[in-house]
C-alpha cells in the first residue's frame, strides 16, 4: 500500500453543554486512513458523530463549545491540521482539502451569482483576476454538467433547482482540484433520481481529476455503489471497517449486521422492515463497556462492563467487537 | 425670480417625477420593488428627495442671487413674498429663496456624509461583534451601551463647545461618530444569525478569511437593516444639524443651512414669519420624505410580506 493522503488518528472532539453540566463526546477516539484516490465511506446513524468528524478535519468546529483534544492528530502531506497556524489552514481548506454540505439550498449565499460563488475559492487561493476566475467557474459548471453554463453563471442560487445547486457547490469545492474532497450526506436532501445522477457525477470527476473522497452518509446503498472501503461508526467510535464487498458480505460488527438489516430490500419475503432496537444515546453519556451493548442482541456480561479494542477481524479490517475473539458467543448460529 | 431660476425650478421637479416613473417601471417585474409602491407616501417621498437634491446641485441655476448677497440692507429688509422674492427677504435683506436652495446643498450634505460615516463604523463594529462575539463582543457592546445611555445632543454639545471653530468636514465627522451605536446593536442581531447559516460554513471550508468571511458573505446579508437605518438616520442628522446651527454652534454663517437659517429668522418671527416658515418647511418635508421611503424599504426588503 502507498502512503495514506490522509491519516486520522486517535481523533477526539468534545462539545460542552448548554448549562455546562457535561461534557458530549461527539467524537471519541477515532481513527482511520485515506488513500490516494479512493472512496472511502463513512457510515452510521444521526448523532454518532460522522459530520463532527467531518468538520474537524478542516477544522470546522464551532469553538466554543467544541474542542478538539490535544493529542489528536490529523496528518495531510506530512503536516498536523490540528498544529498549523491559521493562515496556513486556510490554504488548505478549498484549496487542497474541499468539502461540499448536505443542504444545498442553504450553503450557497443567497446575495451572488452562483458563477461569483464558484470562482470565489480560485480567487483566494490562485488569485486569479475576476475575469480568469469567472472563465475557470465557467468551466467547472461545464464539467459538472450544466447546461449553458455561461448563462447559468449569472443567476441567483433561488433560481436553480435542488439537483442543480449540488451541482454548483460541487463546480465551488473542485474548481482548485483538490486532492480530498469530503463529502458531507451529499445527495441526502435529493430525490433519489437526482441523487444517483450526483453520484455518477462525484465518481466521474474522481476518475478525471484523480481525488481521494471521504464520503459520509448513512445510506448503506450509496456506500455499496460508491465506495471502496467503508468505515462504520457508533457513538463516536469506529466500530468496524472493512473493503466494501468484504462488509457486505460478512460484516463482522453486531452494528454492522443491524445497518444492513434495516436496508429495504425488494427481494425480501417480510413485511415488516427490520429496524435496531432503541436509538443511539446521548453523547453526553455513553454507556459502559462496549458502548452498542444496550442494543445488542449478542451481549454478554462482559459487554457491559468491559470496552472492546479494534482488533483486525481478517486482512484489511477491523471490528470493536467481543465476538471476534469468542465467535461462539454469537447466537444465532455462524 | 428670473427665467433661468423657473428653468432650474422646473427641471427639478421633473427629475423627481422622472425618477419615480423610471422605479415604477422596474417594478413592474420585481416583487421587492413592488412591495416598495405599495406604499403611496414612498412615491411622493422619492419625488420629493430628488427634487431636493437635484436643487440643491442646480443652486447656481436656481438660486437669483448669491445666498450671502444683503441687496439693500434699508429697503428690502423683511420684505414678504413677492413675484422677486418667492419667499421673501430676510433680516438682513438676503433672498430666502437663494439660501433655501443653497442651504439644501448644505444641509443634505451633511445628512448624507454624516450617515455614511455612522452607517459604515456601525456596520463594521456590528459584525465584529456579532461574528466573532465572546470578549469582542462584550468589549463592544459595553462601549455601545455607554454610547446609548449618553444623550447624543449632549456629546455633541460637548465637542462643539470645547472645540472652537468646528469646520464642515469636522462637523460630519463628529455628527456621524456619535450616530452609530443603534446601527452597530441592529446588524451585530442580524450577524448573530447570519453567522450560523451553511453559507458562511461553506465559505470557510473554502478557505476564506475572517475578514472576507465577514465582508463578503455575511454583511451583503444584512444590507436591508443597514439601508433602513440609513434611510431614518439622515433624517435624524438633518435634524441635529438643524437644531445645532439653531443654537449656533452647527455650520457657521454666513454659510447657509436650514437651521441657521431658522436662528437668523427667529428673532423676526411676528414680523417676518416667512425667513423661518419655508426653511423649517423644508426641513419637514425632507424628513418626512426619508422617513416615508425607510418605512416603505423595510416592506421591499422583507420577502416575508410578500403575500400580505
Amino acid at each position: 500500500m502507498t502512503d495514506p493522503l490522509l491519516r486520522v488518528r486517535d481523533l477526539k472532539t468534545y462539545f460542552v453543554t448548554e448549562h455546562g453540566t457535561g461534557t458530549a463526546r461527539a467524537v471519541d477516539g477515532v481513527s482511520f486512513e485515506l488513500q490516494p484516490g479512493e472512496t472511502l465511506g463513512l457510515v452510521g446513524e444521526s448523532g454518532c458523530g460522522k459530520t463532527v468528524t467531518s468538520l474537524s478535519i478542516l477544522r470546522l468546529i464551532p469553538e466554543p463549545p467544541g474542542h478538539i483534544l490535544p493529542g489528536s492528530f490529523i496528518e495531510f502531506e506530512g503536516r498536523n491540521l490540528l498544529a498549523l497556524a491559521p493562515r496556513d489552514l486556510r490554504a488548505i481548506r478549498g484549496n487542497r482539502i474541499a468539502m461540499i454540505f448536505q443542504e444545498p439550498m442553504t450553503s450557497l449565499n443567497p446575495v451572488f451569482t452562483i458563477g461569483d460563488q464558484v470562482a470565489e475559492a480560485a480567487i483566494v487561493h490562485q488569485g486569479l483576476s475576476r475575469k480568469d476566475a469567472r472563465a475557470r467557474a465557467v468551466e467547472m459548471l461545464a464539467l459538472v454538467g450544466i447546461p449553458e453554463p455561461d448563462q447559468r453563471a449569472d443567476d441567483y442560487p433561488h433560481q436553480l433547482s435542488g439537483g442543480m445547486r449540488q451541482r454548483v457547490m460541487i463546480a465551488m469545492a473542485l474548481i482548485c482540484h483538490p486532492q480530498v474532497l469530503i463529502a458531507d450526506e451529499p445527495t441526502t436532501a435529493l430525490d433519489v433520481t437526482i441523487q444517483a445522477q450526483i453520484l455518477e457525477l462525484l465518481d466521474r470527476l474522481q476518475r478525471e481529476l484523480g481525488m481521494a473522497i471521504l464520503l459520509i452518509t448513512h445510506d448503506l446503498g450509496i456506500v455499496a455503489g460508491a465506495a471502496d472501503r467503508v468505515v462504520v461508526m457508533y457513538a463516536g467510535q469506529v466500530v468496524e471497517s472493512a473493503p466494501v464487498k468484504e462488509l457486505f458480505a460478512r460484516p463482522a460488527h453486531p452494528y454492522t449486521e443491524g445497518l444492513m438489516e434495516s436496508v429495504p430490500r425488494l427481494d425480501a419475503q417480510r413485511s415488516r422492515l427490520h429496524a435496531i432496537p432503541g436509538s443511539v444515546p446521548a453523547a453526553t453519556a455513553w454507556p459502559a463497556g462496549c458502548r452498542f451493548h444496550p442494543r445488542c442482541p449478542h451481549a454478554w456480561d462482559k459487554c457491559r462492563t468491559e470496552e472492546p479494542p479494534l482488533p483486525a477481524a481478517g486482512p484489511g479490517r477491523t471490528a470493536r467487537c467481543w465476538l471476534v475473539a469468542e465467535p461462539a458467543r454469537r447466537k444465532g448460529g455462524a | 425670480m428670473n427665467p433661468r431660476a423657473w428653468l432650474a425650478v422646473t427641471l427639478a421637479i421633473a427629475a423627481g417625477l422622472a425618477a419615480v416613473a423610471l422605479l415604477r417601471r422596474r417594478a413592474a417585474g420585481r416583487p421587492a420593488w413592488r412591495r416598495f409602491f405599495r406604499h403611496p407616501p414612498a412615491a411622493i417621498g422619492i419625488a420629493l428627495l430628488v427634487s431636493v437634491t437635484a436643487l440643491a446641485l442646480l443652486a447656481p441655476l436656481a438660486a437669483p442671487y448669491a445666498p450671502a448677497a444683503q441687496l439693500d440692507i434699508i429697503g428690502l429688509q423683511n420684505q414678504a413674498p413677492s413675484l422677486l422674492h418667492p419667499m421673501g427677504t430676510d433680516l438682513y435683506s438676503r433672498d430666502v429663496w437663494s439660501r433655501l436652495v443653497y442651504g439644501a446643498r448644505i444641509s443634505l450634505a451633511i445628512g448624507a456624509l454624516a450617515m455614511a460615516v455612522a452607517v459604515t463604523v456601525g456596520a463594521v463594529v456590528g459584525a465584529l461583534a456579532g461574528y466573532f462575539r465572546r470578549s469582542v463582543d462584550a468589549v463592544l457592546m459595553r462601549l455601545v451601551d455607554v454610547g446609548l445611555a449618553v444623550p447624543r445632543m449632549f456629546i455633541l454639545l460637548m465637542i462643539v463647545a470645547l472645540w472652537e471653530g468646528l469646520s464642515l468636514p469636522m462637523l460630519v465627522l463628529v455628527i456621524g461618530l456619535t450616530g452609530w451605536f443603534a446601527t452597530s446593536r441592529l446588524v451585530r442581531a442580524e450577524v448573530l444569525s447570519l453567522r450560523e447559516r451553511g453559507f458562511v460554513e461553506s465559505a470557510r471550508a473554502l478557505g476564506a478569511s475572517p475578514a472576507r468571511v465577514i465582508f463578503r458573505h455575511v454583511l451583503p446579508n444584512a444590507a436591508a437593516p443597514i439601508v433602513i437605518s440609513a434611510a431614518l438616520g439622515i433624517g435624524n442628522v438633518i435634524l441635529l444639524e438643524s437644531g445645532l446651527s439653531f443654537l449656533g454652534l452647527g455650520v457657521a454663517p454666513p454659510i447657509p443651512s436650514w437651521g441657521n437659517m431658522i436662528a437668523d429668522g427667529a428673532s423676526e418671527l411676528a414680523t417676518a414669519p416667512w425667513s423661518t416658515l419655508f426653511p423649517g418647511l423644508a426641513i419637514g418635508l425632507v424628513v418626512m420624505a426619508l422617513n416615508a421611503v425607510a418605512d416603505a424599504l423595510r416592506d421591499a426588503l422583507d420577502p416575508s410580506q410578500e403575500t400580505a
